[in-house]
């Protein structure tokens, strides 16, 4: 029941047999060794797992790896070009935007999306689309600030 | 600090003296010898403190018996050849920092750039003996033996420059990694000086610096580990693999205390590629993926004597009082009788607390590998040497095979001293002959955690007619004692303990309970400072000018006025209708008082926190970046266990296994938050990750009766309570 299927990993073809079912999560981290992304739920609510698919954020834990097929994703480890953070990456850093971490993949690969897809977001509309992703050492308040930082630092620099 | 009070005996007798008799104990585990500890790090100058240094340095009169400190060789930090520093420390960084403030102090005290500091955390092979990482201990524990050893080894530096330089050592100046001779004249590096050396020098007592002399301690400095976490590279648990490694899911009883009666495995064993293991109860499924497991797992068929449920979420208070033992007298002062005759009048109430997760997002994980006779174990875990003594007497090897290596660890706030994981991983690793991972589901996490214990607080207390409180008779049943004295100048109190959280009498909680961030203090809190409110009300004061009235502590009166300065307080009786809470609370040595707004909805009883302040006197502070953080962080998910937290159960059954009923603080709750803390350099350092978060119950629940004249007697103040609360008509 294995498959071959091929995607778009980090701006390089990954190809690899696997079982189409089996989420994207558990693939990136043990198939192809990528472990910044996290699990934390297992059922899409937590967004510990959060990578992008295209240029939406999407839970890597609930999604099979046959949506994946021919797809572009995009995981933690894809963002800093060159050894360069990337601007959302550096707003994380420069507001103390994480305590523990672990969830801070997660937020980051979601900030992106945002930042992707609302280039100048409203405070309402960081809220909102953070509000799924769970973060229990309570970086909230650095994480807003380090996204409307980044957000600032995106409309000078159009590499987002 | 340097030879009055404050100096480094003092200190130690500070670090000797913690109590933590209602922890586990734990016997030091047996550290590697010298030899062994250099051919591992290499060498350099090396500082290192023995459990006798410290006794020579503890003052006559200290407690004696704790075996705190280090048995043997443990080196505290060393000088690599290449002039950088390492600091090692049995303590593990899960968020609150301490990887940036231990290292400030290694700078600061050695005259060396805060980026040539590198820190090794919970190794147990190469960290001297730690207790555990819990009850804000690092920074105002340990943290004064880490300065001390850093000043031994710039003793050390300065004499090895002076012969070096061939200048007398007073002559000689260190700054930024360089001792300068001459006005800066004629120089050596710290390179140079470590450099084909193999020093090993005991702490003997090399003066500290003074907080006048502070050039890193105390400055905001950002978290060093940032990149790491930004970037994904950070190692936790989990992102360990090693070679033919398989991952463990394993079969859990559907509720605490079920007896597995059969268990038909044939299912599991079909899936390609997995192993199943079978010893006495424990019975798991091995692949190479973890997602495979689970789906193995699922297809064991067991049957299991379920136990009668003895209480629910509902009744479980009833029973905590049925089965509460005798109380112990924390505090005791004066005559209640006597003060209640002078009293004017007299409030009686009763708190419940519902048990709360721990929750961190990283669940509990590890992986642990057996060679021969010796073991590995990478394990989220806040205790890393109690666990390598557990692993080595599970596993019978002498403990000294046993090596435990903490990474990352993905938040703990008191849930990750349970090692249960890491045994297991052993356990299974023993089993399979291969190294084996355990990472517990979101469900295995809400269903072993030990959670903050359900609890009842009673008090009856009464105030004269000049408004001061006359009488205070606290009783608290299963909080534990921390935070349960009063620090109000009451003439007449009793303050009684009746079961600590854990260790509890036998069956009075149906599952595992233990130390949740400022253990017992939540709890204590929210009785506390709701109760003082209601006597506000009764004396017809303002609640801040009632505090202050009853009041003598300096450092506590302090903080109050800072925070109602920050917040903006101003007089009025409650309820205002402004919808303004206030609360105060010691915790870890710390003082903190903060002032909450809140909007309740009448219709559907939510509650919206729209601002917190919080002051905060925690002696000196290292970083006060890091400070601030763990401040806004315990703010942040003390919304939690003051609004929606409770662990829903009938009996041994957990009903919630997943954040979708068990629900956390989100963005979309995020008040503003301003923190202040006091400028208290000169004193010693006091605890900073836990403090922030115990008035978190009792502010907000002051502030909704404010808003809306409903006394909520219960945590967490859900929706339903609220309007059950509030005032008809």
């Amino acid at each position: 029941m294995k498959e071959t299927i091929g995607f778009n990993l980090n701006g390089k073809s990954v190809s690899l047999e696997v079982d189409p079912s089996r989420p994207l999560l558990w693939v990136l981290r043990y198939d192809l060794g990528l472990t910044g992304t996290k699990y934390g739920c297992g059922e899409g609510l937590c967004g510990a797992c959060t990578v992008l698919v295209g240029r939406r954020a999407v839970r890597s834990c609930t999604l099979e790896m046959k949506d994946v097929a021919g797809k572009r994703v995009t995981t933690i480890e894809g963002l800093a070009k060159n050894g360069e953070l990337h601007p959302v990456q550096k707003a994380f850093v420069e507001q103390d935007a994480l305590q523990c971490g672990y969830c801070t993949p997660g937020m980051i690969m979601n900030a992106y999306s945002l930042l992707l897809n609302t280039p100048r977001p409203s405070p309402r509309q960081i809220i909102e689309s953070m509000d799924g992703n769970l973060c229990r050492c309570g970086a909230h308040k650095r994480i807003v600030q380090a996204i409307e930082a980044a957000a600032k630092e995106a409309v000078k620099n159009p590499q987002l | 600090m340097k030879t009055e009070n404050g100096t480094p005996q003092t200190i130690y007798e500070e670090y000797l003296a913690q109590d933590f008799s209602d922890r586990e104990r734990t016997s030091p585990a047996l550290p590697l010898d010298r030899r062994q500890f250099l051919k591992l790090v290499g060498g350099g100058i090396v500082v290192f403190m023995t459990l006798r240094d410290a006794q020579a340095m503890q003052q006559e009169g200290g407690p004696a018996g704790r075996p705190q400190l280090p048995q043997d060789f443990n080196a505290f930090l060393r000088i690599g050849e290449d002039g950088r520093v390492t600091g090692f420390t049995g303590k593990i960084e899960m968020g609150q920092g301490i990887m940036t403030s231990l290292s400030q102090m290694l700078a600061d005290e050695l005259a060396v750039p805060l980026e040539a500091v590198d820190m090794v955390m919970g190794d147990t092979d190469l960290c001297p003996w730690d207790m555990g990482t819990f009850g804000s201990m690092t920074t105002r524990g340990f943290g004064p033996a880490f300065r001390a050893a850093a000043a031994e080894a710039k003793a050390v530096l300065l004499e090895l420059a002076a012969e070096s330089l061939q200048v007398p050592k007073e002559r000689l100046k260190a700054r930024e990694g360089v001792v300068y001779a001459d006005a800066g004249q004629r120089k050596v590096t710290y390179a140079e000086l470590a450099n084909g050396k193999q020093i090993l020098r005991h702490v003997k007592g090399a003066p500290v610096e003074t907080p006048s002399e502070f050039t890193i301690i105390g400055k905001p400095t950002l978290r060093k580990d940032s990149v790491a976490k930004v970037t994904g590279r950070a190692q936790f648990a989990g992102d360990r693999n090693e070679p033919g490694m398989l991952c463990a899911r394993i079969l859990r009883p559907p509720v605490h205390g079920a007896k597995l009666i059969s268990a038909d495995t044939a299912g599991a064993r079909a899936v390609e590629g997995v192993q199943v293991v079978q010893e006495g109860d424990l019975i798991a499924v091995l692949h190479k993926y973890p997602d495979v497991a689970q789906d193995a797992l699922t297809k064991i068929k067991a049957q299991y004597d379920r136990p009668a449920p003895v209480a629910d979420d509902k009744t479980i208070f009833d029973h905590l009082l049925q089965v509460a033992p005798q109380g112990e007298t924390v505090a005791e002062g004066g005559n209640l009788a006597e003060g209640q005759k002078a009293a004017r009048f007299v409030v009686e109430e009763k708190y419940l607390n519902s048990y709360v997760s721990h929750a961190p997002i990283e669940p509990h994980t590890a992986v642990a590998k057996i060679e021969g006779d010796k073991a590995t174990v990478w394990a989220s875990t806040q205790t890393p040497f109690a666990l390598k003594q557990a692993a080595a007497s599970l596993l019978g090897f002498p403990p000294q095979n046993v090596r435990v290596i903490t990474p990352f660890v993905g938040g703990g706030f008191g849930g990750k001293s349970n090692i249960q994981q890491a045994l297991e991983a052993v356990r299974l690793a023993k089993l399979a002959g291969k190294p084996i991972k355990v990472g517990w589901t979101r469900a295995e996490e809400f269903f072993y955690d030990t959670f903050r214990p359900a609890a009842v607080v009673k008090i009856k207390a009464g105030a004269s007619d000049s408004g001061l409180i006359s009488f205070w008779d606290y009783g608290v049943y299963f909080a534990g004692e921390r935070g349960a004295a009063q620090f109000y100048n009451i003439p007449h109190h009793r303050t009684m303990s009746y079961g600590s959280g854990w260790g509890a009498p036998h069956g009075a909680h149906p599952f595992a309970t233990g130390p949740w961030r400022a253990p017992g203090n939540n709890t204590n809190t929210f009785a506390r400072e709701s109760h003082v409110d209601m006597l506000a009300v009764q004396a017809g004061m303002d609640p801040v000018e009632f505090r202050l009235k009853n009041l003598q502590d300096p450092k506590m009166r302090r903080v109050l006025q800072a925070v109602a300065e920050k917040f903006g307080w101003s007089s009025a009786k409650a309820p205002s209708g402004r919808g303004y809470g206030v609360a105060c609370g010691m915790d870890a040595g710390a003082c903190v008082a903060h002032m909450a707004e809140v909007e309740v909805d009448k219709n559907t009883g939510s509650v919206r926190v729209k601002r917190v302040a919080c002051a905060q006197d925690m002696g000196l502070c290292v970083n006060p970046e890091g400070a601030r953080l763990q401040m806004e962080g315990a703010i942040t998910m003390g919304l939690g266990y003051a609004l929606t937290e409770e662990v829903r159960f009938t009996g041994g059954e957990i009903h919630d296994a997943n954040f979708d009923t068990y629900t956390i603080p989100h963005f979309s709750w995020l008040p503003e938050i301003e923190t202040v803390i006091m400028d208290a350099r000169d004193s010693p350092a006091q605890g900073g990750g836990e403090p922030a978060i115990i008035c978190m119950g009792a502010v907000i629940a002051n502030a909704v009766f404010d808003a809306t004249g409903a006394r909520l007697l219960q945590l967490p103040m859900t929706p339903e309570r609220i309007k059950a609360a509030l005032p008809r008509g």
